[in-house]
């Protein structure tokens, strides 16, 4: 018995293989070179923050350190917070749109010393209050703050307490919005929504269904295609208004988006570290990226072959 | 928490007689009653004062030092001799087993563009795997299973999710089943790792994310490590219940014959409850898929990857096609893991014909499997999965056109129902117990503990309230309990609802169970996006979530119970002239009364284990403090308190309800 079936099995295998010498294309077979560009790059590791605007920074950037200077790029999706750690551990080599965060600059570039900046995207960050285009339309003067409280009672919501709600995002994104409410004396509550996608789906919503939403939103921002929020003025921002958090009574700065990389990468002299510290782009263009990755659902790659295809001249700028 | 298998034993000494309990059982309800119009009393006289109240940025000293000792241990990290020797080498253990099954069937290694093995030696292996452990019907769930996963186009993604997926549990089980094992013989020991357990399993991930790359770096190792953390106890915790469950007779007999400790356990022990740890493997896969999306916040590749990524562009579609593969892959593996707990029963039942031609027949399939391996390992058209995944494109529109109709077409019946659940139920509760004195709070948890849970269970409120006080997050405590509450009486209501109508037909059950299933596993964003058209970013929304996720629970708990009613005693009510509605309510419901307080039990924890989520579309407090302190550094402190809140609650409750449920089957 035995002996007959271990026969048997032998001569499956022994059938099978002679059926599959005819199969077709062998694995390793078409080894010839995809990457020719031998450079001294090596492997570069690029942090992902979650929102599309940075992916299409990194999609951009990984795709130009591929192909022009034959790196091995890793891309690491990751929050700020962890990604500013891994400078430290060496898991990452550079961030490239870093908002402001005063504080992660402190712990990591003044005290533990392992990241430096690696100057300006050429990007400004607006953080502001937005409404929908529809509640502008209707009702042009709410885009000014003193107007606000008129208003008040039409934002009110099951969440809200009786006040007007004013809705605020993802936790990691710079705001003020509490302080601001009671500095400026509005009738307003602050919600947290808790996330991006639970603050796009809300203005998604109001623009549809002509619902008023007013709330934390900011730009470069792949949405603001999609539905073109309009901000509403607050008091306009002058050096040292925000100084003291508790007593903000002043819109936003403007932020210069910049570069930060590890303090390693920046000394290794790998073509990466000047292909990152000259990336420099506009806001149309990063929106124009966004916008092929988030609406027109081309994967990173194919976005930025055809953005740097149609923008040689900017990338050569990058890479000279 | 506590898991599925741990019902209340009925080896309790035996209670009063059934009068006395009658009696009792009135006034127990009286008291907690009067307890409660005390609370209300008090609550007009006293509002709004020493309501403990923190402001989203307001930190506590406690919050602050948490902050010290994270930023010290990072930048410590380089000169740590505990980092040096300790952490890098189980970092490097577990990095190198995680590339090892990465290169194996997912990742390109080395020169090879592909990994060692391709899609159809997978399909193979898992075919033959499915049916060697378990049987011919599971083998073929399998190789369609799997198949589907290629055809959506997410090949390479699933693959990374379940090498991954592989090497977790793999690390969980090695240390989990000689736990379970020591857990169930020593009660000492049992009594030190259940706490333990309960931590790992209702402690927010979040709140440890960001420290575990601190330890053990960005990558596989973290990735892995923090699955293991959520999906080791439920193998401990059943293991320890297998072990404990063998009848002492049983034993007693090895004793006598003259057994050692070691030939006990081996012979007599382990083999008796092999079928139980199964079960117990079955949920550590089933935990382990959970923290897929969770995993690939960490840079943890596969499909969570898929579905994070979707979601920033608000791409319903693409993130359910992904999703749906997690679904299908926990199917597959839960049947299979069943299958493989039953088989032994199975075998000896379908008679000797099959057995005699078994190992032959087991023979020749691993040939064939290993002829499949040989050629995916070879050929392109073998190694790579072919095609488009045209099928995951028509599945991702699908979706979206379904996402649209419903927002489209229900949100003004939507808005109704939030309106009504928010104001005439969550509101007035939430206001309640926010703006209740903290100590009147306090001591009406501990009074209704002492209640209905008895001295003990009424000692361990006091001690959770006392620290639930000292983490500085009360006030958000406070109001994340209100909508747990809410949420587990809806969770109650439905489950009741169909956990009957399960257990009373076992064609319902066949027909509900898969999409219980996928509930279950689901990544709650991809339903989140249409729920949040439907209801706003809301409270109510996380609610909804919290449903959805632990209502499957309660569902399979209570059909259980009911379908254990015994046949006579539903026929003896029959013949006496019960209508159907007397059945339920007089017959199957209180005969099933400690799967009722089981499923209270389980739909609480698996309702707070959505808190964090909840934080995430609009439910504030504890969740978004917990998900706040994973973005922001000075917030980190806070993030890890409120953290150790939903633990304290998730303690308190688990206990009360267990000592409550102890008390009735009594």
């Amino acid at each position: 018995m035995a002996r007959h079936w271990r026969a048997g099995a032998a001569g499956l295998a022994v059938l099978g293989l002679t059926l599959t010498a005819c199969g077709g294309a062998k694995v390793g077979d078409d080894k010839a070179g995809s990457s020719g560009s031998s450079g001294k790059c090596g492997t570069f590791n690029l942090a992902v923050n979650p929102w599309v605007g940075y992916e299409a920074d990194a999609a951009v950037v990984a795709y130009v350190a591929e192909k022009d200077l034959g790196c091995k790029v890793t891309k690491k999706d990751l929050k700020e917070e962890i990604a500013w750690q891994g400078f430290g551990t060496g898991e990452v080599d550079a961030v490239l749109e870093n908002w402001g965060h005063d504080d992660l600059k402190k712990k990591y570039i003044t005290d533990q010393k392992t990241a430096v900046e690696a100057g300006s995207t050429g990007n400004k960050g607006i953080i502001g209050w937005f409404v929908p285009p529809w509640l502008a339309k209707a009702h042009p003067d709410i885009t000014n703050w003193k107007n606000l409280n008129k208003y008040a009672a039409k934002f009110k919501t099951s969440e809200s307490g009786g006040k007007g709600q004013l809705l605020d995002g993802d936790p990691s994104y710079v705001t003020n919005d509490e302080a601001l409410a009671k500095n400026l004396k509005l009738d307003f509550k602050v919600v947290y929504a808790g996330s991006e996608t639970a603050l796009i789906q809300a203005y998604r919503n109001a623009e549809k269904n002509k619902q008023w939403v007013i709330g934390y939103f900011y730009e470069p921002q792949w949405f603001l295609s999609e539905v073109p929020l309009v901000k509403v003025e607050l008091p306009a921002y002058k050096d040292g208004c925000d100084a003291n958090a508790e007593k903000v009574a002043c819109d936003y700065p403007e932020y210069d988006l910049n570069k930060i990389v590890s303090a390693k990468f920046a000394k290794s002299g790998s073509p990466a570290y000047d292909l990152v510290k000259n990336f420099n782009w506009t806001n149309d263009d990063q929106n124009t990226v966004a916008k092929y990755i988030a609406v027109d659902k081309m994967t990173p790659e194919a976005a930025a072959k055809k953005w740097v295809e149609a923008n040689r001249d900017k990338v050569d700028a990058w890479i000279k | 928490m506590t898991v599925a298998m741990e019902k209340p034993e009925k080896t309790q000494p035996a209670e009063p007689a059934a009068p006395v309990k009658e009696a009792r059982k009135v006034s127990r309800s009286m008291v907690v009653g009067a307890i409660l119009v005390a609370w209300l009393v008090l609550f007009f006289v006293l509002r709004g004062k020493q309501t403990l109240a923190l402001a989203a940025a307001d930190l506590t000293d406690l919050h602050r030092w948490f902050n010290d000792v994270n930023d010290s241990i990072g930048a410590n990290r380089n000169s740590n001799p505990l980092f040096l020797y300790f952490f890098n080498e189980i970092r490097l253990v577990i990095d190198s087993l995680v590339t090892f099954v990465q290169e194996l069937i997912s990742q390109s290694s080395g020169d090879r563009p592909v990994p060692q093995i391709g899609w159809l030696g997978v399909v193979g292996l898992a075919g033959y795997v499915s049916w060697a452990m378990g049987n011919w019907r599971v083998a073929l769930l399998a190789v369609a299973g799997f198949t589907f996963l290629g055809l959506q186009g997410l090949w390479q993604e699933s693959m990374d999710t379940l090498a991954l997926t592989v090497s977790a549990v793999f690390v969980a089980l090695l240390f989990a089943i000689p736990l379970g094992v020591w857990a169930g013989l020593s009660d000492r020991f049992n009594r030190i790792i259940t706490p333990l357990l309960d931590f790992m399993q209702t402690m927010p991930t979040f709140v440890y994310l960001a420290p575990l790359t601190l330890f053990f770096l960005i990558g596989g190792a973290s990735a892995t490590i923090a699955t293991v953390i959520y999906a080791a106890p439920p193998a401990i915790r059943i293991t320890a219940h297998a072990i404990r469950t063998v009848p002492e007779t049983t034993v007693e007999a090895a004793d006598s014959l003259g057994a050692t400790r070691r030939q006990a356990l081996l012979k007599v022990l382990l083999p008796m409850s092999k079928r139980t740890v199964v079960m117990g493997v079955n949920q550590t896969i089933m935990a382990a898929l959970a923290m897929v999306t969770i995993a690939a916040l960490i840079d943890a590749p596969g499909l969570g990857k898929t579905v994070v990524q979707a979601l920033q562009s608000l791409d319903v579609g693409t993130a359910f096609n992904a999703g749906l593969s997690i679904v299908v892959m926990a199917i597959v593996l839960d049947r299979v893991t069943t299958a493989a707990s039953t088989r032994e029963e199975e075998a000896r039942r379908s008679k000797n014909r099959v057995l005699a031609w078994r190992r032959p027949l087991l023979g020749a399939g691993a040939a064939v499997t290993g002829v499949l391996i040989y050629m995916s390992h070879t050929y392109v058209w073998a190694a790579e999965f072919p095609g488009e995944g045209g099928i995951g494109s028509s599945i991702a529109s699908a979706a979206d056109t379904a996402t649209t109709w419903v927002q489209d077409n229900l949100s003004g019946l939507t808005n109704t129902i939030r309106d009504v659940i928010t104001n005439g139920l969550l509101n007035p509760f939430q206001s309640l117990l926010t703006d209740s004195p903290w100590w009147l709070v306090g001591a009406v948890l501990i009074a209704v503990g002492v209640v209905l849970g008895g001295l003990r269970a009424g000692l361990t409120t006091a001690v959770c309230v006392g620290l639930l006080v000292a983490t500085g997050v009360w006030s958000d405590g406070m109001t994340t309990l209100a909508s747990t509450v809410v949420a587990t009486v809806l969770v109650m209501l439905l489950g009741i609802v169909f956990g009957v109508w399960m257990g009373r037909s076992a064609l319902v059950d066949r027909m509900l169970r898969p999409s219980l299933d996928a509930a279950q596993v689901m990544p709650p964003f991809v339903y989140l996006v249409p729920f949040l058209a439907l209801f706003g970013a809301t409270r109510f929304t996380a609610i909804v979530a919290a449903i959805v996720y632990a209502a499957p629970v309660a569902m399979k708990i209570i059909a259980d119970g009911v379908r254990n009613v015994p046949a006579t005693t539903v026929e003896a009510a029959t013949s006496a002239g019960c209508n159907t509605w007397q059945i339920i309510t007089k017959v199957q419901l209180p005969m099933a009364r400690s799967a009722l307080t089981l499923a209270t039990n389980q739909g609480l924890i698996y309702v707070l284990s959505m808190v964090v989520v909840g934080g995430l579309v609009g439910a504030g407090a504890l969740g978004y403090d917990v998900v706040a302190g994973f973005s922001q550094g000075q917030l980190f402190g806070k993030g890890l308190a409120a953290g150790l809140a939903i633990v304290l609650l998730g303690v308190m409750f688990d206990r009360i309800t267990q000592a409550a449920a102890r008390r009735t089957s009594a």
